[in-house]
């Protein structure tokens, strides 16, 4: 029998093998093609210039590629989503896993995971037309698309993944802790912020990080809200993110400007493998 | 026991899935080849009919960017018709596109402004001409401004609109994203090169009237063939003549450009190449341009 099953388990391995290895090819290919594509204009242009050069004129007759004004916009816009999604998300993630009764749980979390499910254009378009014309209402501006609207619409698209990794977190916490706090004399919410939050703070980390690397790399629907000029970012200015500069500018760019995108494509890429690093950083942690 | 069963089902499930595609691949391989087949006979039918000679070869075109929707739309027809010809497009700017024409490097520059008079050796014909329409929204009173002052509208020079006669609200001025044709084709014809003070820059021209329309101080620029009839944004009138393929064509609206096939003086065309030329300036051509947003100048 086990002489049998030989070539089939070698068969399989094989399978499974070539499966795990594509992933890796894959990622590694991209980050070599990033690398070799994004160093020549980084060279051509001279890293200073480029990483800390605050103005961006890609057709200019004296074409200018500074790129500190995405850099800063996108640090800027994702703190923003993350100072609003952070506390929303965390909130819900207590009331669903501790405080909620079942029924009513039941209720929530389904329609959390459908705001996981839209898809970004769609936040995009109806940021675009219900968000930014709203937003020019109340604050009285010319124009509404702006740093603003943007942080809004990263803030609601960061929430399902906060919600959902603290959630689980939150209820991996062990019950002994709970009933020992309870036990001691705590109320019911002492207990939840003393005890089981501080218990379940690497998850909720890990959350956070994940909300962040979500919100770094999003595209499709901050184009559609943020203006995307290339201005030094304010919050009710028209910005541009690193990610819309390489897609809104990709369709016709030609000679050093399309070269000059790969790079900003390339300084993306390097801060998201920053954020992954820190989130296994925490993953780790919370396993040790 | 349980384990042996599951890992030869499995195996078995992904061989017939396996077997499934290929079969499937075949069979779509074989419509498709019959399909392109009929397709071919039904056209060298029609060339013999009407056409003289067939051509071959490839015909290397190279330029204005702006032109790259009409040339692909040319490029896609042509090659239908003439199986054995390819076009190729490269978007390099039109003066690369003068220049490659002058030096002999590519057989049909493109160009969507008109030659200088320092650049000799080489020849316009124009294959189409490109209107481009200025929007407000509906509810902006004004509706007819000058060339300069949109010019002054887009840099910034006149940010109110009281300055122009409308209510007394900031201008937002939308446009393209650099690189676009229409913003190369806006910029260059009002002489704002660079100098635009955008509120918005959006990457296609269906955003650009949407933003328009969404906002009542906004002004922007979009090719004319995307807003004619359409009712969301209100296209001026620029010295007080409307935009249409007549006034594009007859020169009196003042937004536009032509879009050229530069073309050697002393190295002759291979046949391919004037035969590309010949008929992209009849009228076969012209609802094809027309399609990809030009007026077609054919007549």
């Amino acid at each position: 029998m086990k002489q049998k099953l030989r070539p089939m388990e070698l068969t399989m391995n094989a399978v499974f093998f070539i499966c795990g290895f594509i992933a890796i090819v894959f990622v590694l290919f991209i980050s070599i093609y990033l690398i070799i594509s994004g160093i020549p204009a980084i060279r051509e242009i001279g890293l200073v210039d480029f990483l800390f050069g605050t103005e961006w004129a890609s057709t200019a007759a004296e074409p200018k590629f500074g790129i500190l004004p995405f850099i800063l916009t996108s640090i800027y816009g994702t703190c923003g989503a993350i100072i609003i999604g952070v506390p929303v998300g965390f909130m819900t993630a207590v009331f669903l896993a501790k405080i909620a009764s079942p029924k009513l749980a039941a209720i929530v979390r389904p329609a959390v995971d459908l705001l996981a499910g839209i898809p970004s254009v769609v936040y995009g378009l109806i940021g675009m037309m219900v968000l930014v014309p709203a937003v020019r209402e109340a604050f009285d501006l010319p124009d509404g698309a702006s740093l603003f609207c943007a942080i809004i619409v990263l803030a609601v698209m960061i929430l399902p993944s906060i919600i959902s990794v603290s959630e689980t977190a939150l209820k991996s916490v062990p019950r002994e802790y709970e009933e020992a706090s309870l036990a001691l004399g705590a109320t019911h919410i002492e207990t939840v912020f003393r005890v089981s939050v501080p218990a379940a703070s690497s998850g909720i980390a890990a959350a956070v990080v994940l909300g962040i690397g979500r919100a770094i790399g999003e595209a499709m629907a901050i184009i559609m809200v943020a203006g995307n000029v290339a201005n030094m970012p304010s919050l009710f200015a028209s910005v541009r993110f690193l990610t819309t500069a390489v897609s809104s500018e990709m369709a016709y760019a030609s000679g050093l400007q399309r070269q000059a995108l790969y790079s900003i494509a390339l300084v993306l890429f390097i801060f998201i493998m920053i954020i992954n690093v820190a989130l296994n950083t925490l993953l780790k942690r919370k396993k040790g | 026991m349980k384990k042996v069963l599951a890992i030869t089902l499995a195996a078995v499930m992904l061989l017939a899935t396996l077997v499934a595609c290929g079969g499937n691949n075949t069979a779509t391989n074989n419509t498709a080849n019959g399909t392109t087949n009929s397709t071919n006979n039904t056209t060298d039918d029609t060339n013999g009919d009407t056409a003289t000679t067939t051509v071959s070869g490839t015909v290397n075109t190279n330029g204005s960017t702006s032109m790259e929707d009409v040339m692909g739309s040319l490029k896609e027809a042509f090659e239908a018709e003439n199986p054995d010809v390819t076009i190729q497009y490269t978007g390099s700017g039109s003066g690369a596109g003068i220049t490659g024409a002058q030096e002999g490097t590519c057989d049909i520059g493109l160009a969507s402004r008109d030659l200088k008079e320092d650049e000799t050796g080489v020849h316009q014909i124009t294959v189409a001409k490109d209107g481009i329409a200025i929007i407000v929204n509906p509810e902006n009173p004004v509706s007819d401004l000058t060339i300069e002052q949109i010019a002054a509208l887009a840099t910034g020079e006149i940010a109110n609109w009281a300055d122009v006669g409308g209510n007394d609200a900031e201008v937002v001025f939308m446009g393209r994203e650099a690189g676009s044709g229409t913003r190369d084709g806006f910029e260059s014809i009002t002489g704002t090169e660079d100098a635009c003070d955008y509120q918005n820059e959006y990457t296609s021209t269906g955003e650009v009237v949407a933003g328009v329309a969404a906002n009542p101080n906004a002004i922007g620029y979009a090719s004319l063939s995307a807003v004619e009839g359409d009712t969301t944004v209100k296209v001026l009138t620029v010295g007080g003549v409307a935009p249409s393929e007549a006034t594009v064509l007859d020169g009196t609206y003042e937004i536009q450009r032509n879009f050229n096939f530069i073309i050697s003086d002393s190295k002759e065309l291979s046949p391919a190449a004037q035969a590309f030329v010949d008929w992209a300036t009849s009228t076969a051509a012209s609802d094809l341009i027309a399609g990809a947003g030009a007026v077609p100048v054919a007549e």
